[in-house]
């Protein structure tokens, strides 16, 4: 298989990645916010009980 | 087993920490697996080119933005007729995510209609009660957090999450009731299904991940909202985390 054609999707490369890179960012951002706001947390509750 | 005790926070918060690596690496492996699928196997469509392959994505994040919204009404009001905590937290939690998938699903659904229909949007039922599907998220999520009390937070929730649940059949029979742009249903639960085998298979397979990572995070992020509201709970300072 070719990978310039695979990523040109027939010329329906631009709606085809797209789709999956705002996906990607939405899922992906949604996982990194989340652990910083635990890690956050845990060090908050770490600071208070001691 | 006496399930009562995990309705309590704090009896829930260990347990859904031991839960999350449960579902978030099946879901890791499953996105692989159906990715893999939807790029490497299923076949170029004859009419789409491959621009159907935005419904692999696409079909997962809007299933995903119906199911997750009426399980975050039915977990609101839950906590709002029991007066349940971990009930309404679960709902603050659930719609996060499911903001997300309809979000998701909206864009995905332009950059498909733009080579296919020949438009990134158009005012169709489908489209537009999918689009108030997201306002509804983002109204509940606003709602509560304009509201400082949390336990009035959550009851206005559940009343916005309950009123709104009615636009889930809406979306899901839009396509019926009227004649909209959007095509019908491609897959149903009592005809064969219309589309080739490794098409539905990357499809389904994506939606097991979905469904996989969104109790993941939806886990994960309901023990930061026990850990944000109840932080001053004796248990926590007896060192559960």
């Amino acid at each position: 298989m070719n990978w310039s054609e695979f990523f040109s999707m027939g010329g329906y490369g631009l709606y085809v990645w797209g789709s999956y890179l705002t996906a990607l960012l939405v899922l992906g951002g949604e996982v990194v916010l989340l652990m910083r706001r635990k890690k956050s947390l845990r060090k908050r509750s770490n600071h208070d009980s001691q | 087993m006496n399930w009562y005790k995990y309705a309590s926070p704090s009896a829930f918060y260990p347990l859904a920490g031991k839960m999350i690596p449960w579902f978030a690496i099946p879901a890791t492996i499953l996105f692989a697996v159906g990715l893999y699928i939807g790029f490497f196997v299923a076949p170029t469509d004859f009419q789409q080119g491959d621009a159907y392959r935005i419904m692999f994505i696409h079909v997962p994040a809007a299933w995903m933005g119906m199911f997750l919204y009426v399980l975050m009404a039915f977990y609101a009001g839950l906590g709002w007729a029991f007066n349940a905590r971990l009930s309404s937290m679960m709902a603050s939690s659930l719609a996060i995510t499911g903001a997300l998938f309809t979000f998701i699903s909206l864009v995905t659904g332009a950059f498909w209609g733009k080579p296919t229909w020949g438009t990134w949007w158009v005012w169709d039922a489908r489209m537009t009660s999918t689009l108030i599907l997201l306002f509804l998220y983002v109204g509940f999520i606003s709602l509560q957090s304009a509201i400082d009390d949390p336990r009035r937070a959550d009851r206005a929730g559940a009343v916005l999450a309950l009123v709104g649940v009615i636009n889930v059949p809406i979306i899901y029979f839009s396509v019926q009731w009227w004649n909209t742009l959007h095509q019908g249903a491609t897959i149903r639960i009592l005809n064969k299904p219309t589309v080739a085998p490794p098409m539905l298979a990357a499809m389904l397979i994506l939606l097991a991940a979905c469904w996989l990572y969104s109790i993941a995070v939806v886990l994960i992020r309901l023990r930061c909202i026990i850990l944000e509201r109840e932080q001053n709970a004796v248990w926590l300072a007896e060192g559960a985390i």
